[in-house]
Order: C-alpha cells, then sequence, then structure tokens
C-alpha cells in the first residue's frame, strides 16, 4: 500500500492507529469520510484501507477493477446512459463507528427514525432471529438473538465476517459470483462495502427469518453491498432483506452481489423486496450454487428504482436439487424493471419452477428475461416457468424474453406467459360492491400478486400490500 | 312519490355513443316488496339494471332514477352501492387471487366510518349464517372470487354477497339463468331470506319459473325499452301462457 498521506488528507488522522491489532481497529469519533467521486485504483486502495482488510482481498479488488475495466457495461438490456460512475461516490461511511453497533439505541437520531418508519424496531419486537442494517455503506445496527449464536449461527455485516471468520469466508467468497462474471459483478468486486454474511451449520434449521435492511441515504452514492451465504449440509433458514431510498434529485446506483452456497440437503430461502427510489440504478447479480438434494428458493419483489437489472439465478448441481424463483415487478412512471431468472440444471432429477408476475401503469415498462438451462445428462430434469403480465392502462408496456436451452432428451420443460390489461368490468364489478375505484384497482393488483405475496412471512405481505397501494394512489385521473 | 321507494322516472339511456336502449322506463319498487320485471330478449331489462347500478359503458339522455327520493345520476357506482344499492350480476366476474371472505369483509367496510371496522368475530358470524342459509359448503369463503366457479356457483355466491351486505334494494339480473331447478331453489331460498319490511327488490326474468319460488308483489313488463304493463304475480302467469307477442299486441309496441 501506498503512503497514507497521499490517500486521503484525512488519513493522518489514522496515523496513530495504523499499527494496532488489524481486526480491531476504531476511528476517532467525529470521523467521517466520504471517497471522491468516480472509479479508480486509488479510490479501491483508500476503501480497503480504510477496512483495514488484509491484502488477499486488496489485490482481489483491484483485479476486479481490471476486469471491469477490459469488459465495459452490458450491450443489452435497458438503458443505462444516465449513470456516470464519474458522478458517483463509491465509497461513503456515514458515522463513526466501524462495523455494527449492538443495540438500537446506539445508532444516530436520524437514522434510527428513517428505521422507525420502515418498521425495523417493531420487526425486532416480533422475535426475529436478528437484524442487520445498512446504512450507505456500512452495517450500522446488527443483533443476532442468543439462542442463534449458541447454535454457531453467523450473521454479520460482511466487513465484520472477513475479520471475524477470515477462513471460513475466504473459501466461499467470490466463488458463486466471480469478477468474471458479469461488468457490475466486476465493480461490486473491486468496491464492495457491506452486506450479509451468514452461515448456518449442519443440521440446524433457524425457525424466524434473519432479516437485514438496506438503506441508500447520499445523494450520488453508491452502495456496493456483498452478501455471503452459507447454508451448511442438512441446515434451513429464511435470510430476508428490505431495500429502500428517500428520493434526491439526482441518481444513484446500487449493485449488489449475493452469493449463496445450498449444501447438501439444505433448504434456504432469500427473500428481498427492494423499494429504492425512483432514481436509483438498482443492477444486481444474485446467484445460488444448489448442491445434492438441497433445496432453494429466491422471492424478488422490484418496486422501487429507476431501473434495475436483476435475475437471480440458481445453479442445480448436486442430483436431486431443487430450484424456485418467484418474482415481482412493479413498474410506474420512469420506471424500467428488467427482471427474470436463471435456472442451469447441471445435475439428474433436478427440478425448478419459475414464477414472475408484473404490473405495469402510466408508462412504466417491465421486462422478463428468463434462461432456463438443461445440460446434457441432467437425466429426468423438470422445469417449469410461468410469467403473467398486467398492464393497468394504455401507456404501460411489458415484454418476456424467455430463452431455453435444452441438452437432454429426457428433460421436461414447461413455459407459460401471459398478458391482461385491467379490465374495467372487474373494476364496475367492485365498485357496484362499494370499493372506491382506486381500491377496486388496488385489490385486483393484490389479488394479481397473491400466487407470490402468500410465500411471504406476514408482515412483508403486509408491506408488500401498503408498498402497492402507495404505487397505485393517484392511477384513477 | 314516498321517500321509501327506488323510483325510475322517464329513464332514457343509451350505450356511449351508441342506439338508445331506454326509451322512457317508469318504475317504482317500494322498500318492503319484491319487483318482478319481465320483458322478451333486448327490451332493455339488462341495461336498466346496469344504469341503475351507474356502469359508465351507458349514458343517460333523460329522467332521472331517483333512490328514497334523492337522485343518483352524479354518483359513482361505489357510492350508490354505499348508500344502499346492490345489483346480482347475469355474468359475474372473476377475479383472481381474493378470496371472498376478504372482499365481502372489505366491501362491508367500505360502508362503514374508518375507525369503526367490523369485528373479526362478528364478520365471520355474518358470513357463516348466509352460506348456511344457501346450503353452502363453509370452505367456499376462502375460494377466490368466483375463480373456476360454475355458473350456478356464481349465482349462488351473488345471493351470498346479498345477504351479508345486506342492501336497501336489490335488482337481480336473471339470476336464474343457467341454473337448474335445485339450483333455482336454493338461490330462491336466499332472496326470500332477504325479504322484510326493509328489503326491497327487482328481480329480472325472462321466465316465469322463478316466480313459483321468489313470489312477487308487483310485475312490470318491458318491451322495447319501456316498462308497458304492470300488473299483479298473476301477469307472470298469463305472460307465461301467452308470449311475450300477445303483449307486444296488446300494447301495440
Amino acid at each position: 500500500m501506498s503512503d497514507v498521506n497521499e490517500l486521503h488528507p484525512d488519513a493522518a488522522k489514522l496515523e496513530g492507529m495504523r499499527h494496532t491489532e488489524q481486526y480491531d481497529f476504531r476511528l476517532p469519533e467525529d470521523y467521517f469520510f466520504k471517497s471522491e467521486k468516480g472509479l479508480s485504483k486509488r479510490v479501491i486502495e483508500q476503501i480497503s484501507y480504510y477496512k483495514g482488510e488484509p491484502q488477499w482481498m486488496l489485490d482481489f479488488r483491484l483485479r476486479a477493477f481490471e476486469i471491469a475495466e477490459k469488459k465495459g457495461r452490458p450491450k443489452w438490456g435497458p438503458n443505462l446512459d444516465d449513470l456516470r460512475f464519474e458522478d458517483i461516490y463509491f465509497y461513503v461511511r456515514p458515522n463513526e463507528k466501524q462495523g455494527t453497533v449492538d443495540s438500537w439505541d446506539e445508532i444516530p437520531e436520524e437514522v434510527r427514525r428513517t428505521y422507525e418508519r420502515l418498521g425495523v424496531p417493531e420487526a425486532e419486537q416480533r422475535v426475529l432471529a436478528g437484524v442487520g442494517a445498512q446504512f450507505e455503506s456500512e452495517m450500522v445496527y446488527h443483533k443476532l438473538k442468543e439462542e442463534w449464536e449458541k447454535l454457531g449461527v453467523v450473521f454479520l455485516d460482511t466487513d465484520t465476517g472477513l475479520k471475524e471468520h477470515p477462513e471460513l469466508f475466504k473459501e466461499y467468497f467470490a466463488t458463486v459470483v466471480p469478477p468474471e462474471d458479469n461488468y457490475f459483478a466486476a465493480v461490486n468486486s473491486a468496491v464492495w462495502s457491506g452486506g450479509s454474511f451468514v452461515y448456518v451449520p449442519e443440521g440446524v434449521h433457524v425457525e424466524v427469518p434473519l432479516q437485514a435492511y438496506f438503506l441508500l441515504n447520499a445523494q450520488n452514492i453508491g452502495q456496493f453491498e456483498r452478501t455471503l451465504i452459507i447454508g451448511a449440509p442438512g441446515s434451513k433458514f429464511h435470510y430476508i432483506e428490505g431495500c429502500t431510498a428517500p428520493a434526491y434529485t439526482s441518481n444513484s446506483f446500487h449493485s449488489g452481489v449475493i452469493e449463496i452456497i445450498c449444501q447438501e440437503g439444505s433448504d434456504v430461502r432469500y427473500s428481498t423486496i427492494q423499494n429504492w427510489s425512483h432514481n436509483v440504478y438498482n443492477l444486481v447479480t444474485q446467484r445460488a450454487i444448489v448442491e445434492k438434494n438441497a433445496s432453494m428458493g429466491w422471492l424478488d419483489g422490484n418496486l422501487g428504482s429507476k431501473v434495475t437489472m436483476k435475475y437471480p439465478s440458481t445453479y442445480l448441481v448436486g442430483e436431486g436439487a431443487h430450484g424456485e424463483i418467484l418474482s415481482i415487478a412493479f413498474a410506474t412512471d420512469g420506471q424500467h424493471q428488467d427482471a427474470g431468472a436463471k435456472v442451469i440444471h447441471a445435475a439428474p432429477n433436478t427440478t425448478s419452477s419459475v414464477v414472475s408476475k408484473s404490473i405495469s401503469k402510466t408508462g412504466g415498462r417491465s421486462s422478463y428475461r428468463g434462461l432456463v438451462q438443461i445440460h446434457e445428462g441432467a437425466t429426468g430434469a423438470r422445469s417449469n416457468v410461468e410469467c403473467d403480465a398486467l398492464l393497468l392502462d394504455e401507456t404501460a408496456r411489458t415484454d418476456t424474453f424467455p430463452y431455453i436451452e435444452i441438452n437432454e432428451k429426457t428433460a421436461h420443460v414447461g413455459h407459460e406467459a401471459t398478458v391482461s390489461k385491467l379490465d374495467d368490468e372487474q373494476i364496475f364489478y367492485l365498485m357496484t360492491r362499494g370499493l372506491g375505484e382506486e381500491e377496486a384497482m388496488a385489490l385486483i393488483v393484490r389479488g394479481f400478486l397473491d400466487p407470490v405475496a402468500k410465500e411471504l412471512p406476514l408482515e412483508y405481505a403486509v408491506e408488500l400490500n401498503r408498498l402497492i397501494e402507495l404505487e397505485m394512489e393517484g392511477s384513477v385521473g | 312519490m314516498s321517500d321509501k321507494t327506488l323510483e325510475i322516472r322517464n329513464l332514457h339511456a343509451r350505450i356511449v355513443d351508441g342506439e338508445a336502449i331506454l326509451k322512457g322506463v317508469d318504475l317504482v319498487v317500494p322498500r318492503g316488496e319484491v319487483h318482478a320485471l319481465m320483458g322478451p330478449n333486448g327490451s332493455g331489462k339488462s341495461t336498466l339494471a346496469k344504469v341503475i347500478a351507474g356502469d359508465p359503458q351507458y349514458e343517460i339522455t333523460e329522467g332521472d332514477i331517483l333512490l328514497e327520493g334523492q337522485s343518483i345520476l352524479e354518483m359513482e357506482p361505489d357510492e350508490r352501492a354505499r348508500e344502499g344499492l346492490y345489483l346480482a350480476f347475469q355474468y359475474p366476474v372473476e377475479v383472481p387471487g381474493v378470496s371472498i371472505a376478504n372482499f365481502l369483509r372489505l366491501a362491508l367496510n367500505a360502508r362503514r366510518e374508518e375507525g369503526d371496522e367490523i369485528g373479526v368475530m362478528e364478520f365471520y358470524q355474518k358470513l357463516q349464517r348466509a352460506v348456511k342459509e344457501l346450503n353452502w359448503d363453509e370452505s367456499i369463503i376462502e375460494r377466490n372470487l368466483h375463480e373456476g366457479f360454475s355458473g350456478g356457483e356464481k349465482k349462488r355466491s351473488e345471493i351470498l354477497q346479498l345477504l351479508v351486505l345486506e342492501p336497501r334494494y336489490a335488482i337481480l339480473d336473471e339470476t336464474d339463468s343457467g341454473l337448474d331447478v335445485d339450483a333455482l331453489k336454493v338461490v330462491s331460498q336466499g332472496v326470500n331470506a332477504a325479504r322484510g319490511p326493509e328489503f326491497g327488490a327487482l328481480v329480472i326474468t325472462h321466465y316465469q319459473r322463478l316466480l313459483n319460488y321468489i313470489v312477487p308483489d308487483k310485475v312490470h313488463v318491458m318491451v322495447d325499452g319501456r316498462v308497458v304493463r304492470t300488473g299483479p304475480k298473476e301477469l307472470a302467469m298469463e305472460l307465461d301462457q301467452k308470449g311475450y307477442e300477445w303483449i307486444r299486441e296488446a300494447v301495440g309496441a
């Protein structure tokens, strides 16, 4: 690493701490750090330095940066012209403390208010397994119930995960989504910060969901969380993530990478509902590797953001592995939800099911982009894909891009797609029962989403309904 | 007219920018009575039902609809419903993913002030009573609204909703069409259960058959967009024997 003083004018403040124990360093109380704008080697070195990372991670970041530079942005999908890296802060540390705090009361008032509006503490009161909250680039609140800790469950922010479980971390990190995978995965690999690190040991069932919240608060910042989830053989758990951002006038950037390893016989579910404000570019790579007789379920709700590109992927690599992907998209004025699913059947008797539901209104655009691939030798593989689109008015748009590649004769693959328009007769009918027009529309939309929503824990189903009602407000004009 | 009536006064209506269908309907249904509205196909019976409910497909060019003395022409369909009007549809729509129970609770609460929502127990008791009245299995309330329902089940659902929502005035648009005798009896039993001094109904039917089970206080006959004759229940029998040609000739239509 180069001289600290070259990195950042404030870096001198760190001088006295440089030689303290590497994983136990803290910044001065009043410390605040924001990287310079744009993505560069210098910014990456700063990030790694401030995090006090091992050398291998810095090397990894720099290699990923080179890969990103070489690859360039994807030539397909939504328009990303307004996403200008030179205007983005790639790293911001919001408060004085590094890593997590253990109690809600330690979180700054302003941050807490925002979370309270999101219902995080209430969620905790309902005896949830643990809540990790990521404010801008660092986790600020994180708690795991003692009972799970005793069972050996690890639920930490990813930076702390790297510090406290270096070997486990190194063994799995970037094995599911290597930086070579795609441009945005490479960018994330170069500048990642925060996210969740979850390890559930062999045979352990976590009965209540592990939950994390991510919040993007400063203007023009990027959030690059990196989540690594490992389900040891026979483990069973549900990880839930909520994402949100207040509205700002300029564009922000969120590009996460989520890696999940489902070892033999494990049963892992990952649910997320993102409600980013409508100027966030949300470009996320989420992928799971599913081993023998293991099961992976994705629930992916995309309501917010300006542009979303997100295709939860499941690689069924062990015999009898099962994957499920439920996807919800809601696109309104100025939004493009390019969402979908990828399932790779690479072993015999693997099964998968994809259900995608999209709703578009007032000029919004939603696309389903999906791939089902059956490798030769994946005998008896079965896959079923269903995508339904609902258009609420004449200006909304929907597209379907289903790709199916079958290289195995014994495979069964089904695909069904429907597009429907909001039906005036349905609205009239519901109104004759006393429901207002907006309420009638919202009810039809909720019914359309019901097959997916009923897979959610109750409080998330309620949140989803509330978000849909918000999106539906002003629909009648 | 008295306050406790649904009154249709010289009503003219057409499909928006289309041909006139109702050409001066006059009709009064007092609360506490059940009237039958009969007439040949295309006479405008179903149009009248939808116009009363406020279907935006139609526009009213003349006349008025008075609910207990108050014009409802400017009201949206949901306001009319909250004022106590109910339409049992001839072809009820399907609303996938919305259970009957959830839907009816929303509909009931739409009639109540915010903060005065119906209690869960009170609601389920009400719903169960109505389900029983229609000899239906209780599991029906968890099914999605008309999704995969047979024609007969849809009609039964319309009456179930009527019993739960307890309107002051109901219009039943050919609720008997497509029903076998057993289903007809069950549906009639439901309507008869709703009868009472606070309930008025206009039962639209093509056939006299239904009126054996729901005995009307009065019968109106509609031909070519007008009510051409009103009489006692025996008028229905006469129509059944002599056919609609007879009434056409009798009124010179």
